[in-house]
């Protein structure tokens, strides 16, 4: 792997301890997948930042790092942490816990990073526009990056994430390039496959990822036949659950995807490698895998994972007209800080609060360990990703259902099997 | 296809340095460490998982490649760390972040993770309880037994 002088003095440790341990772990990554060289990004989205532990491999790391005196290169966002900021003692939340998660947060902050606490920095990333390399971790992140905003990024994850931030490159190998970003595989999934379905309800958006994943599990599948009116909303719920089933980290929805403006253009001129039919028994066999429970009381609605956008908490509000949640019920809605602050500007939030619905930002529900401290037994929830982690994250019974249900299920305090 | 011959030394390429000899534990499915793998004790809690309940421990991890959760590299690490983890992964198309969960353990921890890839063809040949030695060094992926 060919080094620039000035990537060279990096590694050597000209630049600083935590400089050259980030350069020589990308550079060996590098060499690894024989990337001919590194690539400058225009910015990082950090998901190592969640507290597991205090002896952790996760916080052993960041604070070495920060005792180095790292400092990013490139504007860096950081993903959800493992409590909510400002409501971890409503959430029952131990001192010990949140003095733990102070510490990652400050190892990180040290470091120069912006404090979004979100997995969806998505929602406010307009200044990033296509072509546009970077450096993402979390999974639904990433897919969204690559599919809806057209910016490359690999799959990175805690550890390669900083260190991609604070030497401001990346190899230059996976999506990062061109011609690894053609589609492979052909997936039909034409209008009629979705009849019955809600296609509004990024619920309907969350199965189909969800089966997609588990139909091609690898590589780049090509989507064609769906609405090109396509909203975030529904293609954040179709990231985030092909994500969670498959190991794919770009989608070229054509239509929608900036480099699949048709199906050609998607496929790169060839024909694809594999041809796949995507209808309404994989959604029905999607349904069926992500609900363990056959239903009954219901102890907590769960949404937003990923955090809701401004549109989709109006969304609850609206469903819920008014109607309070059911006593026996937690409905937790996680959102993050930037629209939790527009939410607070309208009538909304106090509405939802009054209404009995929890608002929660920064953090990331299956971090916190809260059958510890809550009993939860059954969850219904409109995310593919959250049915897919809670049983064992959680240790709870899931019921996959879409977004009206899942609000019906809150005002009931029951769900039918 | 042929049985695999004790003594046949099998073709790989490396993505992570490193000895190890043991059992093999395979998976035809792709595995996910994150949230599917207890780091504290190193069993497989996935629900969805071939591998549910079997502890990968000291043992030769082998599955075609992994998926979902990017916090698999510090679950990985972590695993190494308390010393739950497998001793060496063989895969047909590795992922990033196994690869720097293993180095980011080896320059943490001191820790050892050998990382192999091999042909597609090679995963239906192998089962569970093959005995396996890697030595990434040496250039050697041998079935044993």
């Amino acid at each position: 792997m060919k080094l620039t002088t000035e990537e060279q003095r990096m590694a050597a440790g000209e630049r600083g301890e935590a400089v050259a341990l980030a350069m020589s772990l990308l550079a060996t990554l590098g060499e690894r997948y024989d990337a001919p060289d590194m690539v400058p990004i225009k910015g990082a989205h950090v998901d190592g930042c969640i507290y597991r532990g205090d002896e952790e491999a996760s916080l052993v790391f960041a604070e070495r790092l920060a005792a180095a005196g790292a400092r990013v290169a490139v504007p860096t966002t950081l993903s959800a942490g493992a409590r909510d900021i400002e409501r971890w003692r409503e959430l029952r939340l131990p001192e010990a816990f949140a003095a733990g998660c102070r510490r990652m947060e400050q190892a990180y902050l040290s470091m120069g990073t912006v404090p979004a606490w979100t997995c969806a920095p998505y929602l406010h990333a307009a200044a990033l526009r296509v072509g546009d390399q970077v450096a993402w971790a979390e999974s639904n992140a990433i897919v969204y990056a690559n599919t809806v905003i057209g910016a490359r990024t690999a799959r990175y994850g805690d550890f390669s994430d900083i260190c991609a931030a604070l030497i401001g490159r990346v190899p230059r190998f996976d999506l990062h390039v061109t011609e690894n970003r053609v589609g492979r595989i052909l997936v039909r999934c034409p209008a009629p496959a979705l009849a019955g379905f809600d296609v509004a309800d990024p619920a309907t958006w969350s199965a189909l990822g969800y089966a997609l994943g588990a139909l091609v599990p690898d590589g780049v599948p090509v989507l064609d036949g769906l609405p090109r009116s396509a909203t975030p909303d529904q293609l954040k719920a179709l990231c985030a659950a092909l994500a969670t089933s498959g190991n794919v980290a770009l989608i070229h929805v054509v239509g929608v995807t900036p480099e699949a403006a048709t199906r050609e253009q998607a496929l790169g001129g060839r024909q694809p490698a594999r041809v796949i039919e995507l209808g309404a028994r994989d959604l029905e066999q999607a349904h069926a895998t992500l609900s363990t429970s056959s239903g009954g009381a219901v102890d907590l609605v769960n949404i937003g994972c990923p955090h809701a956008s401004f549109t989709e908490v109006e969304r609850i509000a609206d469903l819920l007209a008014g109607r309070p949640v059911a006593p026996s019920v937690q409905f937790w809605l996680k959102t993050n800080r930037a629209v939790y602050q527009r939410l607070e500007r309208t009538p909304l939030l106090a509405a939802l609060q009054a209404a009995g619905v929890t608002l929660l930002t920064d953090a990331c529900i299956m971090a916190g360990h809260y059958y510890r401290y809550w009993p939860l037994r059954r969850v219904v929830t409109n995310s593919a990703k959250y049915a897919h982690y809670a049983p064992t994250g959680m240790r709870v019974e899931t019921l996959f259902r879409s977004t009206a249900e899942c609000v019906e299920a809150a005002v009931s305090g029951s769900v039918d099997g | 296809m042929a049985e695999l011959v004790p003594g046949t030394d099998l073709p790989f390429r490396t993505f992570a340095e490193g000895a190890a000899c043991g059992e093999a534990v395979v998976s035809a499915e792709p595995i996910s460490f994150a949230g599917e793998f207890d780091a504290a004790t190193g069993v497989v809690t996935g629900r969805r998982s071939a591998l549910r309940g079997e502890c990968l421990t000291g043992r030769i991890l082998v599955y075609p490649h992994g998926r979902g959760s990017s916090s698999t590299s510090s679950i990985l690490a972590e695993a190494l760390r308390r010393g739950t983890a497998p001793a060496a992964i063989v895969n047909v198309s590795v992922e990033h972040i196994i690869v720097v969960g293993a180095l980011v353990a080896q320059k943490l921890f001191g820790t050892s993770l050998p990382i192999i890839a091999v042909a597609p063809e090679l995963l239906d040949r192998l089962r569970s309880g093959d005995r396996l030695e890697i030595d990434t060094a040496r250039g050697i992926f041998r079935y044993h037994a």
